[in-house]
């Protein structure tokens, strides 16, 4: 019996088609895996079927009815419950009030009944399999703890569609298999579970069927019993016509800097190098690391362990103004968070980090100033009606323009681009992949992160490809594929 | 913004100019502006207190403290200069406890600036136990000048202090700085700059102008009361954020700060001068406070609602 079937969903953000057309099909009584790598559309599809989002196009039936309009509180009333990585658990409270608020009846003015709430919760959390004083409070439950608590909530609202998204990402193996034993329980007492996870040998012990997803569509439905590991990920990188990338070879020399054994606190054991005129693209999936390792290159997190060497010689980065002196860049992952101040001048941002150039004893240079910002605003062909505009008003694109400028500014010797063109229009997009092979050329060793499979591949003279905090393996222009990326950040390979 | 208020100022004045022109008399004028000096220079450093997105309420304390801190200085014989650099240490001292407690331990600023504020003025009230400071040195007086002499040092100074500070935020890296840590002390980390430290600093130079400013007001009376700057955090940052600093920080100028001073400064003595009640002031002053702080938020989010729109990509 299918439990619930999406056809042909379609969503866009802001011009971004996230969805171009995916179908799911959920029967009674089975683990339905779904897979794809970043940003292919799972979480999209997932608020849609929560009614977080409400889609473009496309139908969603739940046990044979055709929903209208999804809302929260609609999906909640069909039985559809989401247990997403982050717990949404209201820390303050004990578990037993978290499981009340959820399940009992609305009402201002209703008395609580905490007997039947205690014992409710109680039954619950053994139902799920957990050993868990109700009484506790959420802050002091640990993450894999939380998540126990959110399955209870679930099972209590009697959903018969059971969401998990990545549900084992922070549980020991432990830990999994208990998971594991409460969703064989449920997928026998004949719910659906649609289970979402990156761990491909995870999927295939409990999964029956698999959903790949692939840039917003729904590439193939198989049975786990049919289907390798391999076969998955092809499926999932598909089969591409590259994009064009400016990419030119221009020589490389020495290295620059050189990384080794470095811990700190998301990642083990990092070793590897990046050499003048190289770009090293550095692969891996959302959570593998990768913008904690350049967080602690540019001293936002400290070393706990192994060494950091530029030019040949050890250094020492506790800080963002240790990095800049040692002339290390980095932009950030997040533009609007972090990459630029909104509020300020374009001018302005972009002399930043850089003030030491455009002032003399503190005091600005406001020609120099002009001057400096004239020049990058040419360079990097920002589009703006003034120098002096405030950088919100400005593009998406044009303002991580300006926040690279910053950096050019000071002329680094690395230079850290975390996702440079992550939610950038397509115009914008291949200006910054020029700029990046003429800064290459001019002598910059670059490290690029970048969940875009064809960005680093098209982009990068190597590849280190992370997974789980480490360096999975490494892999040179001319031997990198999808698959073989995929593979390794997958664990895989 | 800064438009609007210097219309209703000049509205102000229009009224006056025709209902009570003696308001315009010099001697009427000059108590008017050598009233409201000290909170002129207070102000200052409010203001860039405010830009970095906290806030200090326990100035009024602070003002009170370096007031007495002067006359008991002078007091004690020490030479009218040096009492008032003693004062204006002991402001810096007080700010620096506030800074650190704010940058370094990570209170938020208003509740640290609230029980400094009530410790500090108990403190001092306990210690003097409520006596003022009497018997002041003859040369402490209008720092031993004519009054009028001294006045223009008062207005000179404190002039220098505000085109300064004003000039310092526009073209100086660490007005920058102060800007950058306001708007976004994220970004303002990223880009190498200590967002703490700019907390801790802007929290003790707000100290040190409050002292100076209290050492200003201090020379004008033949005595020191023990309650002094009672209110004045309150008129501080009517003040700024009538002129248009955004309290969440980022954005504001001294400027503009002036120009909400000078609003509120003569709004009390416009209703003395017009027959009003004085009790009418305060809520006139209330009223406007709202209405500036409105304004702002219709206008910030009239301007931003683009943005938030397009940056909703999941």
């Amino acid at each position: 019996m299918t439990l619930l079937s999406a056809v042909a969903i379609a969503k866009s953000f802001a011009g971004v088609q996230a969805l171009k057309g995916v179908s799911l099909e959920l029967r009674a009584g089975e683990v339905h895996a779904l897979v794809g790598e970043n940003g292919a559309g799972k979480s999209t599809l997932i608020k849609i079927v929560t009614g977080a989002v409400q889609p473009d196009s496309g139908t969603l039936t739940v046990e044979g009815r055709v929903v209208q309009h999804q809302s929260p509180a609609h999906a909640k009333s069909l039985g559809i419950a989401a247990v997403y990585q982050q717990p949404a658990l209201f820390p303050d409270l004990t578990v037993a009030e978290n499981i009340g608020l959820a399940l009992e009846g609305a009402g201002v003015w209703r008395r609580v009944d905490w007997d039947a709430r205690n014992r409710l919760a109680r039954e619950l959390l053994e139902r799920a399999g957990a050993d868990i004083d109700a009484s506790r409070t959420v802050a002091t439950l640990s993450m894999p703890e939380q998540q126990i608590v959110e399955i209870a909530k679930a099972i209590g609202a009697k959903a018969k569609i059971l969401i998990l998204d990545e549900p084992t990402a922070s549980l020991t193996e432990h830990e999994v298999e208990r998971l594991f034993r409460v969703i064989r329980a449920l997928r026998d007492g004949g719910n659906g579970i649609i289970y979402i996870s990156h761990r491909l040998e995870e999927i295939a012990t409990i999964a029956d069927r698999v959903t790949v997803l692939r840039d917003g569509q729904s590439i193939a439905t198989r049975d786990l019993r049919e289907v390798e590991p391999a076969e998955l990920i092809r499926l999932m990188v598909g089969r591409d016509v590259a994009a064009v990338f400016p990419k030119r070879e221009v020589p490389i020399g020495d290295v620059v800097l050189e990384v080794r054994s470095l811990q700190s606190r998301a990642i083990r054991d990092v070793s590897f190098s990046v050499r003048r005129g190289e770009i090293l693209g550095l692969a891996g999936l959302v959570g593998a690391g990768r913008t904690e390792l350049a967080e602690t290159l540019f001293g936002l997190t400290p070393v706990e362990g192994g060494e950091i060497r530029l030019h040949g010689s050890a250094v020492r980065i506790q800080s963002p103004p240790d990095a800049i002196e040692l002339k290390i860049g980095y932009l950030p992952e997040d533009r609007r968070q972090h990459g630029v101040v909104l509020e300020m001048a374009i001018a302005a941002n972009m002399s930043m980090a850089s003030l030491g150039a455009v002032s003399r004893n503190g005091l600005i240079d406001g020609g120099a100033e002009r001057r400096l910002a004239r020049r990058l605003v040419d360079q990097l062909r920002v589009k703006t009606p003034s120098l002096y505009a405030e950088t919100g008003s400005l593009s998406g694109g044009n303002q991580q323009k300006v926040s690279l400028a910053r950096w050019l500014a000071i002329a680094p010797d690395v230079m850290i681009l975390d996702e440079p063109t992550q939610g950038v229009d397509i115009g914008s997009k291949s200006e910054i992949h020029q700029m990046m092979v003429e800064l290459a050329a001019r002598g910059m060793a670059i490290v690029m992160i970048s969940s875009e499979l064809p960005e680093i591949l098209g982009m990068s003279d190597r590849i280190a490809v992370m997974r789980a905090g480490r360096i999975a393996g490494e892999l040179s222009r001319a031997e990198a594929t999808q698959e073989r990326v995929l593979a390794l950040a997958l664990g895989h390979a | 913004m800064k438009i609007s208020l210097a219309a209703a100022i000049l509205a102000v004045a229009v009224v006056l100019a025709i209902a009570a022109p003696t308001f315009f008399s010099f001697a009427n004028q000059r108590d008017l502006v050598l009233a409201n000096m000290p909170v002129l220079i207070v102000a200052l450093g409010m203001v860039l207190v405010i830009l970095t997105g906290q806030i200090d309420i326990s100035v009024g304390s602070q003002f009170a403290i370096c007031s007495v801190a002067a006359g008991v200085f002078a007091h004690m014989g020490l030479p009218t200069p040096l009492a008032g650099a003693a004062a204006c240490l002991a402001g810096a001292a007080m700010g620096a406890i506030n800074g650190a407690l704010v940058a370094y331990v990570g209170i938020p600023s208003i509740v640290v600036t609230l029980a400094t504020m009530v410790a500090l003025r108990d403190g001092l009230r306990w210690v003097t136990q409520g006596a003022w400071v009497q018997d002041l040195p003859p040369d402490f007086q209008w720092f031993g000048q004519s009054q009028t002499a001294s006045e223009i040092i008062t207005i000179v100074c404190a002039a220098a202090l505000m085109v300064g500070v004003s000039w310092g935020l526009r073209n100086l890296a660490a007005g920058r700085v102060v800007y950058a840590t306001g708007s976004d002390p994220n970004a303002a980390r990223l880009m190498g700059i200590d967002p703490k430290r700019v907390v801790f600093a802007v929290f003790v130079i707000t100290g040190a102008l409050t002292g100076f400013a209290a050492v200003f007001n201090a020379v004008r009376f033949h005595q020191i009361p023990s309650n002094a700057g009672m209110g004045l955090e309150l008129k501080v940052i009517a003040a700024a954020v009538v002129g248009g600093v955004a309290i969440s920080g980022g954005r504001g100028t001294v400027g503009g700060t002036m120009l909400g001073l000078l609003l509120l400064g003569v709004i009390g003595p416009a209703l003395t001068f017009l027959g009003f009640s004085a009790y009418w002031e305060r809520a006139i002053e209330g009223g406007i406070i709202l209405a500036a702080v409105s304004l702002d938020a219709l206008r910030v989010r009239s301007r931003s609602h683009a943005g938030i729109v397009s940056a909703q990509r999941a």
